[in-house]
Formats: structure tokens, C-alpha cells, sequence
């Protein structure tokens, strides 16, 4: 895992895989009567796909009767949409102030260091996306890392180290 | 006025009514009469009066009216069109309409509680209620706002997890005195718990009635949805939580109009944060006057704060408003962890400031704090000690903030983006000595020129720390030295031997192998091994590297 590279602007070109937009349709249908409803559906469509194809932005734009500039304004604004697909493993780690104090960069640091991947970059295999983010909100830990679900608090460089020799073993399907 | 006239109607000509159509209503009322020939039909003779202002012209057009059998009966938001339902309720009927009396009731218990808001500006909330009350239409919404964006602020998500019935009932009560009936609960999405529990507790309220069409059969409407975040700070103000929900980039807009008047949709809207909401329930259940005997002066009550960083027990801790920050920290939180000395607590988030040693008495209230520089904000305190570099909390905050500016408006994108190259130039040692003077008069200019509150207050923490720390700033630019020793560039990378108590602590910290010990021995550090992550910095209890 360690030699994996972080994916770059050549993969990215790589052909789009035609994607099945029943999911994508029925998130719409669900909430097509709601007013002030583009971020609801986006956000569904992020929960069945994992991230925001383009065809489903194309789809959303005709079916709510928005511009695709207007999708992508909002795709872009806010931290939690992403464009790209996303690992299997979502490594977050808090840089809110209490962590920050408690030495939060070093954990950072040290994730980018043995995952090679920086924020916000998945690596090339999928496994592991990595984030740093403002605050989870459970700073009497502090500092905090999650995997996907699990918290893992008082963090320490060694933590990093197991943590990532835990995950490496873990099945790549959910 | 005729001494035998048994049904008077009084209605406000004052300017306030006036202008929100008291000659209408008027013109209405003695069409209504004389088409119902309303005094043969109940016998008495009715008068139609004006009279001057009576001071409550926020729920002008007031409408007063006098019968032998009911009394006096005020009547607000009279608009024409309602005057003939009053007329034969109200006077043929003789029965009071019971929804119109309601509403200011209400918004006087929450305004004599002295309820404060407590997502951070501190606007009283009865106030807003009534603001947004008074505004004419009669679409409305009501939202909390639990996008809690402060990093080191978690009492809302507390709150959203262990009791979200109260939110639902300060929001319904809320809803009920200003006449809205949606409500949206605006959660960010990193709390994927509070989210679930919020809509739990929303279904269960549908399921018995207590949400939906004539709630309880009180002929009241109230429906309640939550809005889920999608990751972006500046969501919290209100304006740009707005746009969130209708499903925009979350950007601010230019205040006035304010949301009371002009908010969610075009809609009179009334925000109010989490904690706020939370509040209500016991000022109706135990009373305005009990609520406003808790507190100070000017804050009533309790708040919550969120007290971690550098100390002892971390977390949450309610306390009466005007306990010294002294005594949160050292009699409830017990003091600083691992025996070192206290520094200042940074009080506010990042639109906050910090308070130093010497003024550990301030009080914690909304106008105590603002006078020492900080704020209530939405009430972390993060404890600091004597490892923590004030510069590099600067630039922590700065750093954060310009991350998450939206870039609407010029002084908060650029002025931020400038401020932060000037920090970082000093904690890596190329600080210049006019830097200090360049940092206050941007600050001053961006907290003027920006349009919403993330830009005027994201310069508090540089400005705030300058104030009292001083001495910091000019160790990092005149000697090139981090007093704190934080700012890793600035660090020499060494043991001090006379502070060594050869416990080999710093050992078993360091994850690279770096530190030579043996027992009984003073530790060395190899510095061409070190990878400078300050892991041993940290285990060292007697402050033995440098």
C-alpha cells in the first residue's frame, strides 16, 4: 500500500464507465415535489454513488429544470460533494482548534507520509481517501482521527502506524 | 361617545397603525356595522373609536373591543379582510377568538426572561420574535440553526443527540407566537447521529399528533423538516444558511432586509440557534421570572460552554451566566493538565479572542467577555498553557478562516489571504518588524469592510492576541525565537540536560527512534534522524527539550 501514488490528472482522463441511472431517477423522483430540493437530491445521489457522477448532473439539470453551472456552483461550494470517486476507506482527521493544540499537524503529517496521499487525494487503488476536517465535534479526545465510521481518539504517531497496518488487511468490498 | 353605548371598538390611529392600515380597518369596521345593522341585532348601540398610539406597534393593527360581557378584548394584526369574522365571532357570537389573543403572550414571557441568543451575537430572542411577528404575510418560517461550525463548540450536538424534544418544542413555541408554520432544522452534515435521533424524535411527534395539521387540536399548523449541511462555515450565518436551504451556494446577502422581514423564500423568518431553542421550554414550564433570576444583569440564565485544549477534564459544563472564567476552569474543569502553567484560553472560536492570566476574573457574560476582547461566541474555551504559541494560534484561526470564506466580498477573500502570508512569514522566522503594525490596520479594515459576520470578526483572534501578547509576536520576528517553543521551524531540536530527570519518557514517544536513552542517563536527541513531529516535546513533563 505504501507505494500506491496519488491519482493524477492522467487517470483522472481515463474513459468514464457508463453509470446506471435508476438510482439517481429514483432519488429524484423521491423528492421532486419538495421546494428547495437540488441539495437533498445531490446529496442522495452522493449516498447511492459514492460521489457526483457528471451524466447524473446532466440528468438533475433536466429533470429540475436547473442550469448545469448552477448544479456545479453548488457541487463546488460546499466541502462535502465530491466529483471524483472516493476510496473505500475515508480517513478523516479533526484539525479543529482542540486537536490543533493537542498536535493534530503531527498525525497529518504523518498520514500524508506513510499513504502518500495528500488532502482531499485518494490513492490510485481506491483504498484510501484522505481528509483533514475542521472539527468532529468530540474535541474532549482530541486529537481525533475517524476510518469511515469508527473514531479513534488520543491520537499518537504509533496510533497512525496501526491504524493503517489494521486497514491494509481489511477486504477491499463492503 | 354616547354614555348608553354598550360595544366599543377602539382602533390604534397612532403612526404605527396607520401605516399598517388602520383606516382600512376602520373603513371596514363601520361598513361591516351599518351592512349587518349590527346594533339592532344585538340591541346596543356600537361605536367605532379612535385612539391614539399604546405603544405595542409591532403587532399594530391593534383592535380593541369592549362589550358588557367580555370585557376588554385586544385584538393585533387586524388586517380588513378579518374585520367582518371578528364582528360576528366577537360581538354576535360572543365568542373570543382565542388564536389572535395568544401570539404577543408569548413573545413577552420570552422577552421578560431576558433570554438572550446563544448561537453567539447575544440579540435578545423575545425581540426577534416579535420583529418577525410583526412582519405582514402570512406565509413564515422558523429555523434552527445547529450548524455548528466552530471547531471546539459541541454543545449543540449534544443537545440534538440527548434531548431533541426540546428543540422541537422551543421551535413549535416559537412558531406558534409569531404565526409560522414550517419549520426547518438546519443540521450540519458532520453529525450523522444528531441527524438520525432529530428525525426519530420528529416522527414520533407526527405519529402523535404533536406535529402536522391542528396540532394537539389547538388549530394551529406546524410541520418540521430538517435540512442536512453539506460541509461549509459560513453556513452558519444566517443569510448564507438560508441560501443553503433553498438549495444555493451558501453565500451571505447584504442585511437589511433582515430575515424577519425579508428571509427563506422572500418569507419574515426567525432563526435561532440550538441552545437558544432548548432554553424556551423552561422559561414556559417554570416561568420568565425564574429564568431571569439565574445570570447577571444583562445575561440571564445559563450557557453551556465547551471547555478543552490543555485542561484537566474536558467537555461540556453548564453554568450561570457570570461565573468567572477563572472559576470554570480551575474549580469545575480542575485546572491544567500535566503540571504546567496556564497561558490564556481562547474564548469564541474562531471569531473570538483570548483571555490572558491577568484578567481570569472576567465574568462569563455576553458584555464581560466583549470588554476583554473575546466573545461569547458559541461558547468554546479552549485552555492553553505554556506550550502553546499565541502566534501560531493566530495563525491556526487565520488559516481556518480563509479556508472557509466564501469569496463574495474583497476584504474578507484577499485581506484574509494577505494577513495569513504575514503570519506564516513570521512563524517560520522571516518576520520584519513593520509586520506587527501591518497586521493591526488590516484587521481594523477588514472587520469594517466586510459583509457578513464571518469577515468581521475573523480578525479578533491576530488582533486580540497582539493586545496581549505582544512580547510573543516580536521574540518570533526581532530574535527568531518561538518562546513557546511550538513554531517547529523556530525549535533547535535538543535535550537541555540541567531539566533532564532521565525518566525516558520521550522514548517511548518518539516513533522514528531518534532519542538515545538509558536508564540513569540524560536522553539525546539525534537530530539526523529526527523527522521533527514533537511527539517528545509533548511526553516530556519537565519541559526538558528545546
Amino acid at each position: 500500500m505504501s507505494n500506491a501514488t496519488a491519482q493524477n490528472s492522467e487517470t483522472e482522463e481515463k474513459v468514464e464507465e457508463p453509470i446506471d441511472l435508476t438510482a439517481a431517477n429514483a432519488v429524484i423522483d423521491k423528492y421532486l415535489t419538495l421546494h428547495g430540493n437540488l441539495m437533498p437530491v445531490l446529496q442522495g445521489i452522493q449516498d447511492e454513488y459514492g460521489y457526483v457522477p457528471k451524466p447524473t448532473i446532466e440528468l438533475v439539470a433536466e429533470r429540475l429544470n436547473v442550469y448545469p453551472s448552477q448544479i456545479y456552483g453548488v457541487l463546488t461550494f460546499y466541502a462535502q460533494f465530491h466529483l471524483k470517486p472516493r476510496g473505500r476507506f475515508i480517513i478523516r482527521v479533526c484539525v479543529g482548534t482542540a486537536c490543533h493544540v493537542q498536535g493534530a499537524t503531527r498525525i497529518v503529517e504523518t498520514f500524508f507520509d506513510k499513504l502518500h496521499i495528500g488532502h482531499a487525494e485518494t490513492s490510485a487503488d481506491l483504498r484510501y481517501t484522505f481528509e483533514k476536517v475542521a472539527c468532529l465535534g468530540a474535541c474532549g479526545m482530541a486529537p481525533l482521527a475517524m476510518v469511515n465510521d469508527a473514531t479513534y481518539g488520543s491520537m499518537t504517531v504509533q496510533k497512525v502506524e496501526e491504524i493503517i497496518a489494521d486497514y491494509n488487511q481489511r477486504p477491499m468490498k463492503k | 361617545m354616547s354614555e348608553n353605548a354598550a360595544i366599543k371598538i377602539l382602533i390604534c390611529q397612532g403612526t404605527g397603525g396607520v401605516s399598517m392600515g388602520a383606516k382600512e380597518v376602520e373603513a371596514e369596521f363601520v361598513r361591516v356595522i351599518a351592512e349587518k345593522g349590527l346594533s339592532a341585532v344585538v340591541g346596543k348601540r356600537c361605536d367605532v373609536i379612535k385612539t391614539g398610539c399604546r405603544g405595542l406597534c409591532a403587532n399594530d393593527v391593534l383592535v380593541d373591543i369592549i362589550t358588557e360581557e367580555q370585557g376588554r378584548v385586544t385584538y393585533d394584526f387586524v388586517k380588513p379582510e378579518e374585520v367582518e369574522n371578528i364582528v360576528n365571532e366577537h360581538i354576535v357570537n360572543m365568542t373570543i377568538l382565542e388564536k389572535r389573543k395568544a401570539k404577543p403572550y408569548y413573545n413577552t414571557f420570552v422577552k421578560k426572561s431576558g433570554l438572550r441568543g446563544r448561537g453567539g451575537g447575544g440579540f435578545p430572542t423575545g425581540m426577534k420574535w416579535s420583529f418577525c411577528a410583526a412582519s405582514p404575510g402570512k406565509l413564515k418560517y422558523v429555523i434552527c440553526n445547529a450548524d455548528e461550525g466552530d471547531p471546539g463548540a459541541f454543545m449543540d450536538r449534544s443537545i440534538l443527540e440527548g434531548d431533541p424534544y426540546c428543540i422541537i418544542e422551543g421551535m413549535m413555541i416559537a412558531g406558534f407566537a409569531i404565526g409560522a408554520t414550517y419549520g426547518y432544522v438546519y443540521v450540519r452534515a458532520e453529525y450523522p447521529l444528531a441527524i438520525e435521533r432529530l428525525q426519530m424524535a420528529i416522527d414520533v411527534c407526527y405519529e402523535k399528533g404533536y406535529l402536522g395539521k391542528n396540532v394537539m387540536g389547538f388549530g394551529f399548523d406546524f410541520d418540521l423538516r430538517i435540512k442536512k449541511g453539506a460541509g461549509a462555515f459560513v453556513c452558519g450565518e444566517e443569510t448564507a444558511l438560508m441560501a443553503s436551504i433553498e438549495g444555493e451556494r451558501g453565500m451571505p446577502r447584504p442585511r437589511p432586509p433582515f430575515p424577519a422581514v425579508k428571509g427563506l423564500w422572500g418569507k419574515p423568518t426567525n432563526i435561532n440557534n440550538v441552545e437558544t431553542f432548548a432554553n424556551v421550554r423552561h422559561i414556559i414550564l417554570k416561568g420568565a421570572e425564574w429564568y431571569a433570576s439565574l445570570g447577571t444583569e444583562t445575561t440571564k440564565g445559563t450557557k453551556i460552554f465547551a471547555v478543552t485544549g490543555k485542561v484537566k477534564h474536558t467537555g461540556l459544563v453548564e453554568v450561570p451566566a457570570g461565573m468567572t472564567v477563572r472559576d470554570v476552569i480551575y474549580s469545575v474543569c480542575g485546572g491544567i493538565a500535566n503540571n504546567r502553567k496556564f497561558k490564556a484560553v481562547q474564548a469564541g472560536g474562531p471569531s473570538g479572542g483570548c483571555i490572558p492570566a491577568d484578567i481570569l476574573d472576567t465574568p462569563v457574560d455576553y458584555d464581560s467577555l466583549i470588554k476583554a476582547g473575546a466573545m461569547m461566541g458559541s461558547g468554546g474555551l479552549v485552555v492553553m498553557d505554556e506550550t502553546t504559541c499565541m502566534v501560531d494560534v493566530a495563525r491556526f484561526f487565520l488559516n481556518f478562516t480563509r479556508d472557509e470564506s466564501c469569496g463574495k466580498c474583497v476584504p474578507c477573500r484577499i485581506g484574509l489571504k494577505a494577513m495569513l502570508d504575514i503570519l506564516e512569514k513570521i512563524t517560520e522566522g522571516r518576520g520584519e518588524a513593520s509586520d506587527i503594525e501591518k497586521l493591526l490596520e488590516m484587521g481594523t479594515t477588514i472587520k469594517k469592510a466586510s459583509l457578513c459576520g464571518l469577515g468581521q470578526t475573523a480578525p479578533n483572534p491576530i488582533l486580540s492576541t497582539i493586545k496581549y501578547f505582544r512580547q510573543e509576536y516580536e521574540a518570533h520576528i526581532n530574535d527568531k525565537r518561538c518562546p513557546s517553543n511550538c513554531c517547529k521551524e523556530l525549535l533547535l531540536w535538543q535535550v537541555i540536560p540541567e531539566k533532564c530527570v532521565k525518566c525516558g519518557a520521550c522514548l517511548k514517544a518518539c516513533p522514528v527512534d531518534a532519542i538515545k536513552w538509558e536508564k540513569g542517563q540524560v536522553a539525546e536527541l539525534i537530530k539526523e534522524k529526527c523527522t521533527k513531529c514533537k511527539s517528545c516535546y509533548d511526553a516530556c513533563r519537565f519541559m526538558a527539550i528545546e
